[in-house]
């Protein structure tokens, strides 16, 4: 894997999916995004300079033909837990992908992927975690007073 | 046995029907509230309304004393995380899962679950009963490695009228069997091939060709 030039999939181009796109674009990668909706890609940037690809990603044809086995890494971002998990699998088990990761919605799969060695990121708990340290940080500034 | 089965529609109903008609424990999780309560009401088994993929429903489903779970929903994906979540987190023995794309069958299987596609086994089934013209390959074994094909011999056949033991067939390739008016026939080399017989011809790939061309002439 070359820390210069990564070629990236990416799956799903909601707004995790095409802010993603857009940064990682901006970074000088290369990017392949599927969306099964063709006007999702409506939110890249005019910027944005990787490869658009209309399909469902859960049939195999479309991951193959989109050349999914090259990737460097692969991110699955679909609102769709099982979509994610479905297409991260096959990613990482059938095409040999070095990095998969997953975005969650349920906090209470995150173990379930864990179970399936999938790298899950749950916006929830990551918000969760973010509010609670906040707090705690309030209230040891309160008692410092 | 206790069986779980995640779906709807008509394919769930009548699966319901034929496993509690055998004695079977049946449990069913439905996304659709109304027919979760219809098939409560019409049927004697445990009816759930909630997310089939859901682990707290599972949980709260009975899965882990389940001896099979089915999932039949409309979405391949779906029907993988069940299966996956039953057979990894619940420990259930057996699991099936229906898929739509017949390329998932294989895909399914190298991630451990076992799946069905009815386009695969209807489009099988139509070429087997139709036909599509003389040749049907019926199988593909051996990740492709083996075929084996069903040819029906035309008055044109240059092995028409002949006996098995007068014909060169190509290396590696094996006649397996004859129809012919209908009762399978074991060949030998007496056995005389005629219009009209369905012959059953097993053949590696790169003989395939050649094998076709003999049984059928120079027709393609």
């Amino acid at each position: 894997m070359s820390s210069e030039n990564l070629f990236i999939f990416i799956v799903g181009c909601g707004r995790l999916g095409s802010f993603l796109a857009n940064r990682l674009s901006g970074k000088g990668h290369s990017i392949v995004v599927i969306d099964i909706n063709d006007a999702a890609f409506d939110s890249l940037s005019a910027e944005y300079s990787g490869f658009r690809i209309v399909g469902d990603a859960t049939e195999f044809t479309v991951l193959k033909e989109a050349k999914i086995e090259e990737a460097d890494i692969f991110i699955a971002t679909t609102r769709d837990d099982n979509v994610n998990l479905m297409v991260s699998q096959v990613a990482k088990k059938i095409f040999h992908v070095p990095k998969v990761m997953a975005r969650v919605f349920e906090p209470k799969r995150e173990s379930i992927y864990k179970d399936f060695d999938i790298e899950a990121v749950c916006p929830t708990s990551l918000a969760v975690e973010l509010f609670l340290e906040a707090i705690a940080e309030s209230i040891a500034v309160e008692k410092g007073n | 046995m206790n069986i779980l089965i995640a779906g709807g529609g008509k394919t769930v109903y009548f699966l319901c029907r034929t496993f509690t008609s055998k004695g079977h424990k049946i449990t069913v999780i439905n996304r659709d509230h109304d027919e979760s309560v219809w098939l409560a009401r019409h049927l004697k088994i445990v009816s759930i309304h909630g997310d089939w993929s859901a682990p707290q429903v599972l949980e709260e489903a009975g899965t882990s004393l389940m001896d099979a779970v089915l999932a039949v929903t409309s979405n391949d994906h779906d029907n993988l995380a069940i299966c996956q979540i039953a057979s990894l987190h619940f420990k259930v023995p057996q699991t099936l899962a229906l898929v739509n794309d017949p390329n998932n069958e294989d895909v399914f299987r190298q991630l451990g679950i076992t799946a069905v596609s009815t386009a695969r086994i209807l489009s099988n089934l139509m070429e087997q009963r139709v036909g599509f013209g003389e040749i049907t390959n019926l199988i593909t074994a051996s990740e492709g490695k083996l075929n084996i094909t069903e040819i029906e011999l035309m008055e044109t056949s240059p092995v028409a009228r002949k006996q098995i033991r007068d014909i060169a067939f190509p290396q590696n390739s094996l006649l397996a069997y004859i129809l012919h008016e209908g009762q399978p026939t074991i060949p030998k080399g007496d056995t005389v091939l005629y219009p009209g017989d369905r012959v059953f011809v097993i053949t590696l790939p790169e003989n395939y060709a050649e094998t076709i061309r003999m049984l059928t002439g120079d027709r393609r």
